[in-house]
């Protein structure tokens, strides 16, 4: 069974699942997302939740909706970019707060970050 | 919308239920939360008209709940309802003769999503098989009102998880759900809206995302914040 985190709204955490599947390729430009009902039964939530997760995807110009059909991902160029750097923005803040409780400078933190970057040259994706 | 006003029960000098008041809006999945003994199960059988209420009243869209309306809330209290001896589509035949909002083709998409077959002897199911097959009785009526008492209870993990996703499947925004659980963890991903009971005492906690955001805690936690002494 799928673990939510405590004092996070549900629909937030499908939300950022879904995103994942976009960053990583399992969702593709154009690809249909399962139905509520599919959701809802995958994760155990209600339908309920699953519609407020299909609202924010909206909002977050991430999907369309067509009536009667689905909900589709956006093909637009950049959007795959926007994820992964709206993703990578918040690993790196969270990053930095913690690296700053250590009392670690910049240079501090840039030459840690060196020293621990996987050797063997640059890692692609 | 269904209207629970006021709504007081006593078995001799003992109070189980004491004014409960609940407003449970279609499409909605609501929970009523609280350890055994709190009453729970009383005022679910008060909505089934297995028990009379010595005050109170309970409304469907504004009409009070009589023998007419009764047929609009589905419920089972118990899984001991059906001979031993029938199959389960024996007994899913004898449900739809009594009621003519069941819908017997749900019913069996929903039993082959718990792997139980219909040919099966109801006698010969174990706790958590007992409970998915009752559970897919109950939800596949049309009705308004849908009680859970306990589905989780005396189930083992496995069936849990079937269990919540048979509700979470099965659930129709044509109806709503009022589930009881003493099991407030296991219960809260499905919930929109949840009471809590103690004491025969029922209480409005709210929307659970909305709790989730705000309290920044779970249910679970919450519950015992509310009860703190």
């Amino acid at each position: 069974m799928y673990k939510f985190v405590d004092g996070i709204p549900i629909y937030l955490q499908i939300v950022k699942e879904i995103k994942g599947a976009m960053i990583s390729g399992k969702l593709k430009g154009g690809d249909k997302l399962p139905s509520v009902r599919e959701i809802a039964e995958q994760y155990q939530v209600n339908p309920n939740t699953v519609q407020r997760v299909f609202m924010e995807l909206d909002k977050q110009g991430l999907t369309y909706s067509e009536r009667g059909i689905g909900t589709f991902v956006k093909r637009e160029p950049g959007l795959l970019e926007d994820l992964k750097s709206e993703e990578a923005a918040k690993v790196i803040e969270n990053f930095i707060e913690e690296i700053q409780k250590l009392g670690y400078s910049k240079n501090d933190m840039l030459k840690a970050l060196d020293n621990a970057w996987p050797k063997g040259g640059e890692q692609h994706d | 919308m269904i209207d629970i006003q006021g709504v007081s029960k006593s078995y001799q000098r003992k109070t189980a239920l004491n004014n409960a008041t609940m407003k449970l809006e279609q499409g909605k999945i609501v929970g009523l939360l609280g350890p055994n003994g709190s009453g729970k199960t009383t005022l679910l059988r008060i909505l089934v008209s297995e028990l009379r209420a010595d005050s109170g009243s309970v409304s469907i869209d504004g009409e009070k709940l009589s023998p007419a309306l009764k047929a609009h809330i589905s419920g089972l209290t118990t899984s001991d309802f059906m001979p031993a001896g029938m199959t389960i589509q024996e007994a899913a035949d004898t449900y739809e003769s009594f009621f003519n909002d069941f819908d017997m083709e749900r019913f069996h998409q929903l039993l082959k999503e718990v792997d139980l077959s219909p040919d099966m002897k109801i006698g010969s199911l174990s706790k958590g098989m007992k409970s998915k097959y009752a559970l897919a009785l109950a939800i596949s009526r049309k009705a308004k009102l849908i009680v859970l008492d306990e589905p989780l209870d005396g189930v083992d993990p496995v069936a849990r998880e079937e269990i919540l996703r048979l509700i979470s499947s099965g659930f129709s925004q044509d109806s709503t759900l009022l589930v009881t659980s003493h099991l407030i963890n296991e219960l809260e991903r499905l919930l929109d809206e949840v009471y809590f009971i103690r004491d025969g005492e029922i209480r409005y906690i709210g929307d659970v995302e909305t709790i989730r955001a705000e309290k920044k805690m779970s249910l679970d936690e919450l519950y015992r914040e509310v009860y703190r002494r």
